[in-house]
């Protein structure tokens, strides 16, 4: 098993050190500056390129960016908020944007699931068609758009929830985001559920325990749901970081100041470090939530356990 | 005379599909002694998994019973009681018959216990459906029990074990544990041993002869493996297209078979007595079960057919008070013929080993 994890980081490593490479290298190709104020004269801005050291080649950079990422220094902000650490930004922003990623995933997971195991119960009946409708709806509509259509229901016709988040409230705010958020996530669970247990509910082993003679809540509870949650956790990694890193466009139609609002107005502003220092959090985030799923996985699932040591 | 415990009448199921109608049990009626041990063999796809699937209360979706009676008779909670399995409610079914009279042993091991659940877990989740007034010691004891009773050693380990962390033969141990667990009087078994190496099948098969003579079980034995049916067979059924063609005593079957679809299945089981170059074979496959049959559902395939097995279907023929045929060979006015030399040399030899 610390062989197993051991290797992943190795690979974790490697794989974060390329897309930092890339990404640094395509920042410095794009055209504009992150210095545009106009009032400032060109001796000024050569000035702050050489402050900041961008007026070096772009492998010099790299080297100079990845020591200093090595001591934990992410640099700082060049226009956004002038100045600031990267690392502070992001300490800043992110609560908001995993407080409504988490929440999303979970409304999502739960209310998926539950679908898609009452759809696979009912299984060719009206439930089991709506149940079906719904997913095909969630997944094939982009949450951006669930987001309008919940707002202009909700917030400019009912007015029951409010359009823009607001810091006083944020307890109502992140109500229609969280929705529009977990939509797919829930299509998708109830999609995977509902198929995974019509599957198994023809498996021998169901059958088996079915000529026990056991109820058929306690057929379906211990040995039909069990095996169905395990086969649905495995989707529901990608889809949380979906969601995490996913939520940019929701979160700027929402107004809400997460990470995905900054990350977005860093590529427009040029802030090369805060971009940088973004995407390689999201690129941790990524791994480390497969890696934990892999671990999580092969705690419920005897069958993947590894033997100790 | 013994008492009869599952009678099967004029049993029909068909299966509803894009493709048509599938009449995979075309009238199939048979007994069961108490402490019989019955095989039901056949090609694959004559029906004998469908013809026992009503008698374990398994509904398919698309599965229609067009006709029959499966009366089973059982020591119930208020006596002695005879139920019809085709009309019983389910809740009955689940309670009182299911797993208590009735249990069954699947023909796959590796895919039969839920692979999330401690075999101990397993095992106690069949014995409480019987007894749910136990203790949790009782329990464990009867788990015990039950494991060592099947001759799996180290109890303790393998209670704690999961299922795909034991072999084949460990595992079909374990559904019949599970399968004994609430001392049913009927035991079904579905080709138990087909997905088992050849030395393990013999264990497995002894097993289960010895757990039937201790507890007086009465089992039905479906197989296509011969070997297997002279082996653990009192009666056995020879099924062909859902119908019964031949059925007798093993001693019947085997050294006087009738039935020339029975000669086929017993001339292509391989011999090392034989030096002929070519195993012989039953040409042809089994026919379309969507399209009504005429005549014998054997007749295209069969070397010996007669005109008659194209138009109409034979009846059953005694040849014996416990050895019937369908077959229009038996009709007196049919022309003699004799199975085939291969075979007649076989039994011949067959007859002396056993004899000797």
């Amino acid at each position: 098993m610390k062989k197993y994890i051991l290797k992943r980081i190795l690979i974790a490593i490697a794989t974060l050190f390329l897309i930092t490479f890339i990404l640094f290298l395509m920042e410095k190709a794009m055209p504009g500056s992150p210095f545009n104020d106009e009032k400032m004269t060109h001796e000024q801005v050569q000035a702050l390129y050489a402050k900041y050291g961008l007026d070096k080649p772009v492998l010099v950079q790299f080297w100079n960016y990845i020591k200093n990422m090595m001591m934990g220094d992410f640099g700082v902000s060049y226009s956004l908020q002038v100045n600031t650490p990267v690392t502070q930004i992001i300490a800043q922003h992110f609560p908001v944007s995993l407080t409504i990623g988490l929440l999303a995933t979970v409304v999502g997971a739960i209310c998926g699931f539950v679908m898609g195991i009452v759809a696979a119960l009912k299984h060719n009946t009206m439930i089991d068609s709506l149940m079906t409708g719904i997913s095909v709806l969630g997944v094939s509509l982009p949450n951006f758009v669930v987001a309008l259509i919940l707002s202009i229901i909700f917030s400019f016709q009912l007015y029951l929830l409010p359009a823009v988040y607001s810091a006083d409230r944020p307890f109502i705010s992140i109500i229609l985001p969280i929705i529009a958020l977990s939509t797919f996530t829930m299509a998708s669970a109830e999609r995977y559920a509902r198929s995974e247990m019509i599957e198994i509910m023809h498996s021998d082993y169901i059958r088996l325990a079915d000529s026990k003679g056991i109820s058929r809540r306690q057929l379906v509870l211990k040995h039909v749901v069990r095996n169905t949650l395990i086969s649905v956790i495995t989707v529901l990694a990608p889809l949380m970081i979906d969601l995490i890193a996913g939520s940019m466009v929701v979160e700027k139609a929402f107004a809400i100041p997460g990470l995905g609002t900054t990350y977005i107005s860093a590529i427009q502003a040029n802030d090369y470090n805060v971009v940088l220092g973004i995407t390689f959090f999201y690129a941790i985030l990524f791994i480390g939530i497969m890696l934990f799923v892999d671990i999580l996985y092969g705690i419920i699932d005897p069958r993947v356990r590894l033997d100790k040591g | 005379m013994k008492e009869t415990i599952l009678k099967v009448k004029n049993l029909a199921v068909s299966y509803t599909t894009y493709r048509g109608k599938v009449r995979s049990v075309r009238g199939l009626s048979f007994k069961l002694k108490k402490g019989e041990t019955l095989a039901l063999v056949g090609e694959s796809g004559c029906g004998k998994s469908a013809s026992v699937k009503p008698i374990m209360g398994e509904h398919e979706a698309n599965q229609v019973i067009e006709s029959g009676e499966i009366t089973f008779t059982y020591d119930g909670p208020q006596g002695e009681e005879t139920v019809d399995l085709l009309k019983i409610d389910d809740e009955k079914m689940q309670q009182e018959i299911k797993g208590k009279q009735i249990a069954m042993i699947f023909q796959d091991p590796m895919t039969s216990l839920d692979p999330t659940m401690k075999i101990g877990k397993q095992i106690a989740e069949a014995i409480k459906t019987s007894s749910s007034d136990l203790s949790s010691e009782e329990l464990t004891d009867k788990v015990r029990e039950l494991i060592d009773m099947v001759g799996i050693g180290h109890i303790d380990t393998v209670m704690n074990q999961y299922p795909h962390q034991l072999s084949g033969g460990m595992r079909q141990r374990i559904v019949i544990a599970i399968a004994l667990s609430s001392d049913p009087s009927l035991l079904i078994c579905d080709e138990p041993t087909t997905a088992l190496d050849v030395t393990i099948q013999a264990r497995i098969l002894n097993l289960i002869k010895k757990l039937q003579r201790e507890r007086g079980l009465s089992v039905i034995f479906i197989t296509h493996n011969l070997g297997v049916v002279a082996n653990v067979a009192d009666r056995v059924n020879v099924m062909y297209a859902g119908k019964i063609i031949e059925t007798g005593s093993s001693e019947d079957i085997f050294f006087d078979p009738r039935h020339p679809y029975t000669w086929g299945l017993l001339s292509a089981v391989p011999d090392v007595h034989d030096n002929e170059e070519k195993l012989p074979t039953i040409n042809g496959t089994i026919p379309d079960l969507t399209k009504e049959i005429v005549g014998d559902a054997f007749a295209p395939r069969n070397p010996y057919a007669l005109e008659i097995d194209f138009k109409e279907e034979p009846p059953m023929f005694s040849v014996n008070e416990h050895h019937e045929a369908a077959t229009w060979l038996l009709d007196e006015r049919a022309p003699k013929i004799e199975m085939p030399e291969l075979l007649q040399q076989r039994i011949m030899r067959m007859r002396g080993e056993v004899y000797d």
